[in-house]
């Protein structure tokens, strides 16, 4: 794999020369006092002071002494210049005096409930009222009290007497999420955080106040009273629920995971994540698959291994193999060899999701082989950014805040070719051509050969803009089935020089793609055509290269199609949900007719219940492992619990070979790691890039409209189950269409409508807002609107819609 | 030294506040004249007239004007600050109501000065009947072609709004002003950026107080060396003096700086009568209050800060014998616990915990080392706070206890209602106001 490598910060900056108590340093200017002290060590105290948040300096507890300064200063907000002299807290009676004096003040009002509070143990107030602050209390008279706890939203809890105001949550809410949900209330010893009437804190980063609270003040619902920082053990962790690769510190007690954090990278998340990432983890727990099963019955594993190995033998050749997204790359790596050394096959996919042979040769032509297009740090410097089917805010959290910095720093002008208006493009300042599903190949087509006598405004300007070095194309997982249209911005990318990057939803599927969890992929971006690519990887994988396929296989929908034909014989999954095939009755069908199911899963669901054997295997927090993110940096992360014996996919994939008479030896995750960097990039960029039309959109007929579709951040996700606070804070479930469409269907804002085809029908509420023209948007998975399962349908799909609760 | 009467010159006419009775003792002849200078010979005018600012702090009132960066392609914008709340203030208000058309013509004047094409006047949300009237002033210049596009043949445009508070003494922080103008919660800004660069909306502002303004029409039309053949070398002018508390004609007494404060209480009639001063103070509560020895000092900037004081607003209250500094203390106190806008830790937490304290002291039961802890309190709060109202809110106790610590030590035993009765600090005699 490529290690993405950074830009030094090479700008010559003019470095001033200054003191801090008497040690005279050098920093650049503009550095504030207090990141300057930092750097030789001295921590001089703070509670509203943020690196990533702009200063307030309303806390007053970094005050220092500056020389020719008749008031101490805050160092927060100060900064330094060339010949200043700062004294803090180490050689300074005047800031001492007036630390001294900020910190007795945050503590006459606070409850010192200490031996009860979440942040007990970890406080950066309990810390320095230890370190600056008074012995005793002088404060004789009564407490200022509220009533606690306030409920900001199912998920945030707000105790207003712990609360320093120091602001941190409403500048991060307001700076770096955009959602400005939180503010003070009243003023002077009556100031408060609040929230407006009926409008929670609904924000998808409401999660990293929580964090950033110096105090108790806020907390989550999900944490409160459940445990002590230090009977916590802490381990650094790579986020499984989206592709965007954020650094955790998960904590666990007794085996049980109590809570998550985000950890800072630079590089990546920053200091941020998403509440999803934070606060979805009860899945590690609840319904769990703790013992294989063979045929409904538990069994030892060996047993259950050596019947499924006997039964996939015996169907050598017509197996297909669904994976899933959501596999560590080492896991991934492990299926790709299984499949193709013991199953004999290239019938492997990873996508459980639409897809298209178009996105498979996209993926091995611009994806595959650790190629590198944009990273985080080139969001902030592109000067523009264009989302093609793809919402950063839903999809890839952590994308849109990095966007939205970017467009903060007003540096970075964001366009979006999309099928409606969204909070996250509004929240950066996006312009929208909007089109209709199916429109945006020839959206792109259009505008590549006619940028310069084109009528539309915006796609002028949308090309003067993604012509300038440095822009990036963004292109999301729904793009696979637009015809064409991957096509068409491989073309786009070609002729501007924008860089394309593709961003999954997923966490292990970019992961997949390098190890070949495609029908014509095998690891490193080889395809499995190509004589000697296959020669190679036979090779890595020490067999004969006659015994590797050498053919395109079956993409998931054709497996499941060749399983309903009998020409599939039996299926090994991992860790599916039915729901979110393209087609969950299509595959329902395959999964009664074919002879043999092999599941691997961490938890039981529909599908373990349909599989012939059940193998448990560990969660992300069981075993070590690689989430290779959108970027295509590789996230390494270590076994988190280290007492737990689960095993991982790879060594029981290890004991099927095996069983089946493959030595693959162990498939530890360091051996396996040493497999992948022999891989190399000799052979990376092998497929040609995708040359497909645009496909047709059929004319519609009266109440006929097209629909359009995406995962809600929050919603019905398997890995989110049985975390009721963060649910309480998913967006309203509704239907949105345009002016236009309301006024044809008679419908006003917040009255139902039913959408449905032949498979079912689903009613909503609606919103009536801006989207294209005879376009309907509806939440992919968010109950009632289970796109997939009731009305079989994607992006595209023609479907009927109907005013009221009558189909 | 005598009463200059030129702001108040026509406060005793009928309908003073009228744009007829202003223009027939020549108002708008400033504008006029302003408006056939070169907008640079406005600011220097007003430089030379060594006019400081009266909302408190008497900052030179051109040197303002010429720090807004010409040619900088971003509007410019003029704010005066008549959000009058300070405790014993009683200027601008009385001002804008018998005279609002200096104010007006005054902010045509700036804004023609600064380059600024839109200029906003704040005013306390509190008096519904000045803001009525200082919008009719408003709207009978813009009637008179005084206010709008090009106005008196010129190329200089100006729009003025006028803008109600709603009840913030915050919002007389000139940057807490401008977030309340925003929209925002009325909350002090960081400082730098200064106004004069990044202001309201981001852009170039000044800041002024309503006082200051309508003293420039007379200034411009008469000359900076007019205005410096009042008051004193670094106090020139003239000043609306409000007294207020007790004294036989409390109101507003117009004269040059530099009038000894035994002058003015001269000329609101002295002391009530059978009484004596205990104590006063020159310029709101937020200033460090004198006693009866400091009764001959002049009243500029210069003396009264040689005093340990300040000449702040200019509005001296008067204080008899029968008031009980603790109790007055205890008020003021009061006021800027409830004013504080509650950003900053010292002045949110400070001013709370003192009132707690003093109202031990108000009921006869402070502690002597709770004198110590007002003290370390005060001084804990002063120079530490993010804006003056925290230093405000740290004046009053220490001042008072250089000249009465006998009376908090009394009042550790003894409530101070029993030795100084309320109604003895009573104004009028009870019945009269009954």
């Amino acid at each position: 794999m490529t290690q993405v490598v950074e830009n030094k910060e090479t700008a010559a900056q003019d470095l001033i020369t200054c003191t801090i108590d008497d040690i005279e340093i050098q920093v650049p200017k503009d550095t504030l006092i207090i990141r300057a002290a930092e750097k030789l060590g001295t921590y001089i105290p703070r509670f509203c002071d943020h690196p990533a948040l702009a200063p307030v300096a309303a806390c007053r507890m970094c005050l220092v002494e500056i020389e020719g300064m008749p008031k101490p200063q805050p160092s927060c907000a100060v900064t330094l210049s060339e010949g200043m002299k700062v004294r803090t807290q180490l050689t300074s009676e005047i800031a001492k005096g007036a630390q001294e004096g900020v910190m007795e003040f945050l503590l006459i009002n606070h409850p010192l409930d200490c031996p009860v509070c979440d942040k007990g143990g970890e406080c950066p107030l309990q810390n320095q009222a230890m370190s600056d602050g008074r012995p005793d209390s002088r404060f004789e008279i009564e407490k200022r009290t509220f009533d606690k706890p306030v409920e900001l939203s199912t998920e945030i809890l707000l105790d207003r007497e712990r609360c320093v105001e120091c602001a941190r949550c409403t500048r991060f809410s307001e700076e770096i999420a955009g959602d400005k949900f939180i503010e003070f209330l009243e003023r002077g010893t009556k100031q408060q955080i609040g929230i407006a009437e009926d409008e929670p804190f609904n924000s998808y980063f409401s999660g990293n106040t929580v964090q950033i609270c110096p105090v108790g003040a806020l907390t989550s619902s999900a944490y409160r009273f459940r445990s002590r920082p230090f009977d916590l053990v802490s381990a650094q962790t790579t986020c499984e629920h989206c592709a965007a690769g954020c650094n955790l510190r998960t904590d666990y007690r007794r085996e049980t995971v109590m809570r998550r954090l985000a950890w800072e990278d630079k590089n990546v998340n920053e200091d941020w994540n998403c509440d999803k990432g934070r606060f979805a983890f009860a899945y590690l727990k609840d319904k769990r698959v703790t013992r294989a099963r063979v045929m409904g019955q538990a069994a030892l594993l060996p047993d259950a291994v050596e019947y499924a190995a006997q039964e996939l033998t015996k169907h050598k050749g017509k197996v297909g193999v669904l994976t899933g997204g959501r596999l560590t790359l080492e896991d991934a790596w492990s299926y790709s060899k299984f499949t193709r050394v013991a199953l004999k096959t290239n019938n492997v996919d990873f996508r459980n999701r639409p897809h298209s042979q178009e996105e498979a040769e996209f993926l091995a032509h611009s994806v595959a082989g650790g190629i590198i297009t944009a990273t985080y740090k080139e969001i902030e410097s592109a000067p523009s950014v264009l989302l093609v089917n793809f919402e950063p805010e839903e999809e890839s959290p952590i994308v849109f805040l990095r966007l939205r910095k970017a467009v903060a720093n007003k540096k970075t002008k964001v366009f979006a070719i999309t099928h409606l208006e969204t909070k996250g493009l509004t929240k950066l300042g996006s312009k929208n051509i909007l089109v209709r599903p199916g429109d945006e190949t020839k959206l792109v087509r259009d505008a590549l050969a006619q940028w310069s006598n084109n009528t539309n405004n915006l796609i002028e300007k949308l090309h003067s803009q993604i012509s300038k070095p440095g822009s990036i194309i963004f292109v999301g997982e729904r793009a696979a089935v637009i015809p064409g249209l991957l096509s068409a911005l491989v073309e786009l990318s070609t002729a501007t020089g924008a860089k394309l990057s593709w961003i999954p939803r997923r966490a292990g599927e970019r992961g997949a793609v390098e190890v070949g969890l495609l029908p014509n992929l095998l690891p490193g971006g080889r395809v499995t055509t190509d004589e000697e690519s296959v020669a190679e990887i036979a090779a890595i994988w020490g067999v004969d290269v006659k015994d590797l396929p050498h053919t395109r296989g079956l993409c998931a929908e054709e497996i499941i199609d060749a399983a309903i034909s009998g020409e599939i014989k039996a299926l090994v999954l991992a860790g599916l949900e039915i729901k979110d095939y393209p087609q969950p009755a299509k595959l329902l069908a395959a999964l009664e007719k074919v002879e043999f199911i092999l599941s691997l899963s961490i938890n039981e669901s529909d599908l373990t219940q349909k599989a012939d054997v059940v193998l448990p295997v560990a969660a992300v927090t069981e075993k070590a492992g690689t989430f290779v993110n959108w970027e295509g940096r590789p996230r390494p992360f270590g076994k988190a619990m280290t007492q737990n014996k689960s095993l991982s996919d790879s060594r029981i994939i290890s004991m099927l070979a095996d069983a089946m008479g493959h030595d693959f030896g162990p498939l530890t995750t360091s051996d396996i790691r040493q497999d992948l960097s022999a891989l190399g990039v000799t052979a990376r960029n092998q497929g040609k890039a995708p040359k497909y039309q645009a496909g047709l959109i059929p004319s519609l007929g009266d109440n006929q409209m097209l629909l359009s579709t995406f995962n809600q951040l929050i919603d019905d996700g398997a890995l989110q189950a049985g975390e009721p606070h963060l649910a309480g804070t998913r967006r309203e479930t509704v239907a949105k269409i345009n002016a236009a469409a309301a006024e044809k269907l008679q419908i006003k804002n917040g009255e139902t409508l039913t959408v449905t085809t032949s498979t079912g029908s689903i009613t909503l509420p609606v919103e009536i807002c801006q989207v294209a023209d005879s376009v309907i948007w509806l939440p992919t998975n968010s109950a009632p609107s289970s796109v997939r399962q009731i009305l079989n349908a994607h992006d595209g799909s023609v479907v009927m819609v109907s005013k009221g609760l009558n189909a | 030294m005598a009463l200059t009467p030129i702001l108040t010159a026509n406060w005793d006419k009928p309908k003073s506040w009228t744009f007829d009775t202003y223009t027939a003792t020549g108002g708008y002849q400033g504008l006029k004249k302003a408006l056939k200078m070169a907008p640079d010979e406005v600011i220097n005018i007003v430089k030379d007239s060594g006019l400081r600012g009266r909302g408190g702090a008497g900052f030179p009132t051109g040197l303002k004007w010429s720090f807004v960066p010409q040619n900088d392609g971003k509007p410019h914008y003029l704010v005066v600050n008549a959000d009058e709340s300070e405790p014993g203030a009683c200027k601008d208000i009385p001002l804008m109501l018998a005279n609002p058309h200096a104010l007006v013509e005054g902010v045509i004047i700036a804004s023609y000065a600064i380059r600024a094409k839109e200029a906003f006047i704040y005013i306390r949300g509190e008096v519904p009947h000045v803001i009525r009237r200082v919008s009719d002033a408003v709207e009978q210049a813009k009637a008179n072609g005084l206010i709008g596009k090009n106005i008196l043949g010129t190329d200089f445009s100006i729009n003025i709004v006028v803008h109600a508070g709603a009840g913030a003494y915050i919002c007389g922080e000139e940057t807490a002003l401008l977030d309340s103008l925003e929209g925002r919660r009325g909350q002090p800004r960081l400082k730098p950026p200064f106004p004069a660069v990044a202001g309201l909306y981001a852009s170039p502002t000044v800041i002024n107080n309503a006082e200051t303004i309508a003293a420039v029409p007379v200034i411009v039309l008469n000359g900076a060396d007019w205005h410096k053949s009042m008051g004193t070398e670094k106090s020139p002018g003239f000043k609306l003096f409000a007294l207020s508390g007790h004294v036989e004609r409390p109101g507003i007494y117009e004269a040059a700086l530099g009038t000894p404060f035994s002058e003015l209480l001269e000329y609101a009639g002295g002391v009530r009568k059978g009484h004596k001063l205990k104590f006063w103070i020159p310029g709101g509560s937020s200033v460090p209050m004198l006693t009866p020895e400091h009764v001959d000092i002049p009243m500029t900037y210069e003396d009264l800060q040689a005093a340990g004081t300040m000449l702040g607003t200019g509005t001296p209250m008067i204080f008899d014998e029968t008031v009980s500094v603790v109790r007055a203390v205890s008020r003021w106190i009061e006021f800027y616990k409830h004013e504080s806008c509650g950003k900053c830790t010292p002045c949110r937490e400070g001013t709370g915990w003192m009132v707690g304290l003093l109202e031990k002291f108000e009921h006869g039961e402070g502690k002597h080392a709770d004198l110590d802890l007002l003290h370390d309190i005060s001084a804990q709060i002063a120079g530490r706070s993010f804006c003056a109202l925290g230093d405000a809110a740290a004046t009053p106790f220490p001042a008072a206890m250089k000249y009465f610590k006998d009376e908090f030590e009394q009042a550790e035993t003894i409530a101070p209602h029993t030795v100084f009765p309320f109604e003895k600090s009573h104004k009028f005699e009870t019945a009269s106001v009954s």
